[in-house]
């Protein structure tokens, strides 16, 4: 399997932001994937794919330092991960908010910069200015008085990327941002996801349900199935040999006239894989 | 001593009382407490937890009357071995509404059996139910002041972390949060200070003065700094009529405070619902300036 990956990754000149050398990870002693070899460089844009429980959040998890791996290595900056590394910014797929959250978006973004620090400081508001420029950056400046509660859920991913954006990270791990969000307010969040990272060269890693509507901006795709992972450029991971190998049975990778892509034969064999 | 209508003469009256004194001494620093970590507990959706701390409390507290130490060291040990309990049960535990009133039918049927075996004056088995705060003593205040000031430093001191953790739990822990530590310490605040709000309410009613000022401030504003003030204003309205109200009635304060609290509620709630209502039916909410939400 690390043939699979090593094969397809593509060998990167400028220095790599993330790399992982024959990582597994899992719960328990028990791996969810393993074998993945993979490196990502500044400002790319990586499509993390894969079905239901495949192991996509464990990926992140590992990279935040919340999870160590059970075999292999991987690095952030040349350093292994650790909990409260000041280069990723994270936007989780649950949390806490609700339509009774009586909080203004604003105290939420500057929580982004401020929340760690201890102590209490009524009169300080440099986090109040960084938290204002990460609400522009995230086209999100008419929410800011806005209550968190009241927001749909386009207007809430704003809100998190712009938390994430606010301690200027180099990272950006987005865990399903896309759930939930109609086609149009997809394609919305894609553009602004894809203009953060083009304009901060931030390494965006977004995980997604959906293929298509990621096409137009990835750089690289992370294809997790089936206890393995394949990494490369979108050419290189959806096809059909490539996706056959990773998933062990026989799948088929189908392009339309505009590019789309549509993945036959996954759903039917999931779960009967040993 | 009858009301009249000078509030000025009324307040040097209930003054020249020392109980009334200590009573209104107490029920301040209780109310600005509760105020404060009120506003979180509402945050974190743990009132049910903090309900449970006092019945836990109780049972604690029983157990004290029993064996001859004062009922507030009960309370005490009661309440914050609970709220350990508690933590240690994971993050998401306060959303285990089942476990938790599993275990705090178990403290009432545990201080049950307390009073019963103690053969002493019931009274004192009814003020810690109902609230005592006519029968603060001196050294109770002093007590208060002490634990209040711990309190609110400890609050200070957690803040932005307890704020930040409240409202994005995994960004919270990804940052490098210490997540058990900080609910353990916010379960500890919550613990004595329900502990210090059952001497004025009881164990039965300190939702009035943990829950109602939160839940009312944050329809208030939603700025974070600001709820907290409310809520405190709220609570110590509440208390200071409350006393002010049973003083020149035959009423018990602890109902007061109970009906303050939950009026103001109710109103606040009503000019909030019809606020948004004429912002819907004016218009301004249903014409976003751009629409693009999602």
């Amino acid at each position: 399997m690390a043939r699979l990956t090593s094969e397809l990754a593509t060998a990167e000149a400028k220095p790599s932001v993330i790399s992982a050398e024959n990582l597994s990870a899992g719960y328990q002693g028990r791996s969810v994937w393993s074998g993945a070899t993979f490196s990502f460089g500044k400002g790319e844009f990586v499509g993390v794919l894969g079905p239901n429980g495949a192991g996509k959040t464990t990926l992140f998890r590992v990279i935040l330092g919340l999870q160590r791996p059970i075999a292999g290595s991987v690095q952030i900056f040349g350093a292994p991960p650790r909990r409260g590394n000041p280069h990723i910014g994270y936007v989780p797929q649950r949390h806490t908010i609700d339509t009774e959250t009586n909080v203004e978006c604003l105290e939420l973004v500057r929580l982004g910069l401020s929340g760690t620090w201890w102590g209490f400081d009524p009169i300080a508001h440099h986090d109040r200015d960084a938290a204002l420029s990460a609400l522009d950056a995230a086209d999100a400046s008419d929410l800011a008085h806005r209550r968190l509660g009241a927001l749909s859920g386009g207007e809430l991913q704003r809100i998190f990327l712009a938390e994430a954006l606010v301690s200027n990270p180099d990272v950006l791990l987005l865990d399903e941002p896309l759930s939930n969000l109609d086609i149009r307010r997809e394609t919305e969040l894609l553009h602004l996801v894809n203009n953060v990272v083009r304009s901060r060269g931030v390494t965006a890693l977004l995980i997604a349900h959906n293929i298509n509507p990621l096409l137009p901006h990835m750089n690289k795709v992370m294809y997790i199935a089936n206890g393995r992972m394949a990494t490369g450029t979108p050419h290189e991971v959806l096809t059909s040999e490539t996706l056959t190998r990773l998933y062990g049975v026989q799948v088929e990778v189908i392009k339309d006239p505009h590019g789309n892509v549509a993945i036959i034969g996954v759903e039917e064999h999931h779960g009967d894989i040993p | 001593m009858s009301f009249s209508l000078n509030i000025l003469m009324d307040l040097q009256e209930i003054w020249r009382y020392q109980f009334m004194q200590n009573a209104i001494e107490a029920g301040t620093l209780t109310a600005i407490v509760s105020g404060v970590t009120g506003y979180f507990v509402v945050l974190r959706k743990s009132a049910f937890t903090a309900h449970a701390f006092s019945e836990i409390g109780f049972a604690g507290a029983a157990w004290a009357v029993l064996s001859g130490i004062p009922p507030l060291a009960g309370l005490l040990i009661g309440s914050n071995l609970g709220g350990l309990g508690i933590a240690l049960l994971g993050r998401r535990a306060v959303n285990r509404d089942t476990q938790i009133g599993i275990v705090l039918a178990f403290s009432l049927g545990l201080g049950l059996l307390f009073i019963s075996l103690y053969s002493g004056y019931a009274t004192q088995t009814y003020s810690i139910l109902f609230g005592e705060i006519l029968g603060v003593s001196r050294d109770q205040v002093v007590e208060t002041l002490a634990a209040s000031a711990g309190i609110l430093v400890c609050t200070g001191l957690f803040y932005r972390p307890l704020l930040f953790s409240s409202l994005d739990e995994d960004v919270a822990e990804a940052k490098g949060m210490p997540m058990l530590a900080l609910g353990i310490a916010f379960m500890a605040v919550v613990a004595c200070a329900v502990s210090f709000a059952v001497e004025v309410t009881g164990v039965l009613l300190v939702f009035s003065l943990m829950v109602t000022p939160g839940a009312t401030a944050q329809y208030l504003t939603s700025k974070p700094s600001r709820a907290i003030a409310c809520s405190v204003v709220i609570a110590l309205i509440a208390t200071w009529l409350g006393l002010f109200l049973s003083f020149y009635t035959p009423y018990p304060v602890s109902f007061f405070i109970t009906a303050e609290a939950f009026v103001f509620y109710v109103l606040v709630r009503l000019v909030y619902t019809r606020f948004r209502w004429e912002k819907i039916s004016s218009g301004s909410l249903l014409k976003p300036p751009v629409d693009r939400g999602g």
